[in-house]
């Protein structure tokens, strides 16, 4: 099918010259990109370019099924688009994004408003009208930015009959720091930091998708033992943030004792992370060019035997829970979201396997250690509370597999390697499978090599639609297992 | 059959409690080099090698004086340990670095080489809290580091319950409020408004790097580098983000419920655990 296509093709952590994006006029290139989203593609990233006086469109599709990446621009055009969003819903915050960022209004958009932006009074975020259902016996609910947790800050607005959640709007914007403005003209000396703490339950995910991104600019790729350690990082990521889900969908259920062994086994998880590099998060280990820490054999083996006990413990933990009719019976049918809507919100990550959809970048487009090493991809039909968290609980058992195997046959050689500057009018992407779903960088290099734009996706960006989705037809009193079994980074969408 | 697994699982693992603070502080990871030391008087003449590696500009030389290195800016990635010609930025392996006062992060000077712990609050306040801290936590731009490795104190292994302090969903319920993030201008209204909502007298702590000053983010237009800028701090804890036990510390310290001399004991204690590994 990708054969076909007009879009200049590329593999995930590649990168090709500007001029050889292909361009159209911008009503030519919504067209075009309507057509390949019709035919099955997924939109990966649509963001503007900004040129001397107008901006471009500039797309990137993934052509899952055929392990390819397709990106096409548009020429340079100033005021109005014919907007997307009316044939393909996955674009309409992408659009909301543009429209706040560049200027530009995509004519016929359903649901225009501001994305992250600050309002006049420079104090929160321009939330704009919210939606209203009108009637007499309808109520609306306010939740937030402040929730009852050590949580981020979102606002949710809830329109009730009674119980039932007839639709929910989510607003963000709350935690902006203005990520992405900071990196035109980069790479800067803070930026590696900045791409740890884009969202810091995924340090390892962003960190490695940046570093991808230098080493595709820059023609080269890391060694393999860094690729190798990365994916192990990566692993753990996982581990430890779907077990600190489990617990949390178990504690909202008020099942104590998955939920107090889970809190713990978490972050037994994390330790490990730090056993590697000495921050529980992964700070500071992936590098562009590599990996800064080694993973020498004595290390390995102690990380593998304090694996093994996780392991068993989760193993263990979660299976009290599956056991129990009353938590099954709490978490089936509620929060459903159909495939159908999933795929049309172009949802990612274990929420869309949740769905059925078999949807993973280490298996649809393997970069880095992933070419040589893969887990099979956990799949649940449903769609409901009870979905996400079998996914989750599936990825842990593989994950942990994954783990014992490579461990067992590290790669040879050095984590470091220099890393030449980044080419000239470039534009690269990245793909990382995170925790939460397909991470994703674009970058695009002006005549000097440094950053002309950079974009970043956190999975997120396409994952809270679904939770909104799947609050339609719940009880309100539903919503805080609804909402964990997503589990959505509110940092990672307002960057 | 869960009841009797769970049971059994449970009576088999016994209480999974650290001793701390009654026994040793869990050792910080061996990679993590804990809080910094940094000795002036061992820099070379007009050495500034340490200054650009700083992603965060914590570290400055001006011409005559003695470098400074600022723990509240600091990441911890100990970009400077490693190009210092003559060792005079170190790593102590200290998880101890809560201070009641922004200026005690600053470390350089000949007697300031390091950080001046925090005192507890005093006698009237340690009266009202002493016993019973109820914590409202805001994160404003926070990643979600600093609430994890905050929220990980409230699990079995930690149970921040046993020092009477808890966190709580209102600010209504609050003795103070604990920060996260740099206060992103879209946080500032909600995060004045939760602060006004916690009646006095109260207490607030900024958590982390971010809080404190901006962390990786300083001096972006979107936020306002850290939390002094709209609401008085009263403990500072320093980290990208800080350990676990380098939150529980700064608690415990501002309570008044860690002796200073026990502590360096339990600290001598650690240290040498960590030796043996």
């Amino acid at each position: 099918m990708s054969a076909t296509t007009p879009f200049a093709l590329l593999a995930n952590a590649t990168s090709l010259p500007w001029a050889e994006v292909p361009a159209w006029t911008v009503t030519e290139f919504v067209r075009a990109t309507a057509n390949e989203l019709t035919r099955g593609a997924r939109l990966c990233a649509w963001f503007g370019v900004p040129e001397s006086s107008s901006q471009r469109l500039v797309a990137v599709l993934a052509f899952d099924a055929d392990n390819t990446l397709a990106v096409g621009r548009s020429e340079p055009f100033t005021c109005s688009y014919p907007a997307l969003t009316p044939t393909h819903p996955q674009a309409h915050l992408f659009e909301r994004e543009v429209w706040e960022q560049h200027g530009v209004t995509p004519q016929g958009h359903p649901w225009l408003k501001p994305v992250r932006k600050t309002n006049a009074n420079g104090n929160a975020p321009a939330n704009g009208e919210f939606f209203r259902v009108d009637g007499r016996e309808v109520h609306e609910v306010a939740v937030g930015p402040v929730h009852a947790g050590i949580i981020e800050p979102g606002h949710f607005r809830f329109q009730c009959a009674g119980e039932e959640v007839l639709h929910l709007e989510i607003a963000l914007g709350y935690q902006h720091r203005g990520i992405e403005e900071a990196l035109a003209g980069g790479p800067h000396l803070v930026t590696m930091s900045q791409m740890e703490t884009i969202a810091g339950d995924t340090t390892i995910a962003h960190a490695t998708a940046y570093a991808t991104i230098l080493e595709s600019l820059a023609g080269t790729e890391a060694p393999l033992r860094a690729q190798w350690l990365r994916a192990i990082s990566l692993e753990l990521e996982r581990l430890a943030n779907h077990t600190g889900d489990m617990g949390a969908l178990a504690g909202d259920v008020a099942f104590l004792p998955t939920q107090s062994a889970c809190g713990k086994i978490r972050g037994d998880y994390l330790n490990l992370t730090a056993l590697v590099c000495g921050n529980r998060f992964g700070r500071g280990l992936v590098r562009p060019g590599g990996c800064r820490q080694d993973l020498e054999l004595e290390r390995a083996n102690q990380l593998l035997e304090r694996l093994k006990t996780a392991l068993t413990d989760t193993e263990q933990t979660v299976a009290w829970f599956w056991d129990a009719a009353s938590v099954r019976a709490r978490f089936e049918n509620v929060g459903t979201v159909f495939p159908a809507q999933a795929s049309e919100i172009g949802m990612v990550g274990p929420a869309a396997r949740a769905c059925g959809l078999v949807r993973d970048v280490r298996y649809d487009h393997p970069a880095g250690w992933h070419r040589f090493a893969q887990a099979p991809v956990a799949v649940w039909p449903g769609g409901d509370v009870f979905a996400r968290a079998r996914v989750r609980s599936l990825e842990i058992q593989r994950s942990g597999g994954f783990l014992r195997d490579q461990l067992a046959s590290p790669a040879e050689g050095d984590v470091r390697s220099e890393l030449p500057p980044p080419a000239p009018d470039t534009l690269a992407v990245a793909l990382v499978e995170g925790w939460r779903g397909e991470v994703c960088h674009v970058a695009l290099t002006d005549a000097a090599g440094r950053f002309r734009r950079y974009k970043i996706i956190d999975p997120s960006f396409h994952n809270w639609t679904g939770l909104a989705l799947a609050l339609r037809g719940t009880a309100i009193s539903d919503f805080p297992i609804c909402n964990k079994s997503f589990n959505l980074s509110y940092c990672g969408f307002d960057l | 059959m869960f009841v009797i697994d769970t049971i059994t699982h449970r009576l088999k693992r016994g209480c999974e409690t650290m001793a701390y603070p009654k026994g040793p502080a869990p050792a910080l990871p061996d990679r993590h080099g804990g809080a910094l030391q940094v000795d002036a008087s061992k820099c070379a003449d007009g050495c500034t090698a340490c200054v650009p590696m700083c992603p965060t500009q914590a570290i400055i030389r001006p011409a005559g004086k003695p470098v400074a290195l600022d723990l509240g800016r600091c990441i911890f990635c100990a970009a400077c340990v490693e190009v210092c010609p003559t060792k005079a930025i170190t790593q102590t392996g200290d998880h101890r670095m809560a201070v009641r006062r922004r200026e005690d992060l600053v470390l350089g000077e000949p007697g300031k080489e390091h950080v001046r712990l925090a005192v507890a609050l005093d006698e009237k306040l340690r009266k009202l809290f002493g016993r019973s801290l109820r914590l409202r936590q805001v994160s404003a731009g926070g990643c979600a580091a600093c609430e994890a490795d905050t929220n990980v104190l409230g699990t079995i292994g930690w149970d921040l319950g046993r020092f009477g302090i808890q966190f709580v969903a209102s600010p209504r319920h609050a003795d103070g409020l604990l920060i996260t993030g740099p206060v992103s201008k879209n946080m500032e209204l909600a995060l004045k408004k939760t602060y006004d909502a916690v009646a006095s007298p109260k207490i607030v702590i900024a958590v982390g790097a971010c809080a404190i000053a901006g962390g990786p983010f300083i001096g972006h237009a979107q936020h306002h580098n850290g939390a002094s800028a709209i609401v008085p701090v009263d403990l500072f804890i320093p980290g990208c983000p800080p350990h676990p036990v380098t939150i529980l510390d700064g608690l415990l310290r501002l309570l008044g419920k860690l002796e200073s001399g026990r502590s360096k004991s339990i600290s001598r204690y650690v240290t040498m655990l960590r030796n043996q590994v």
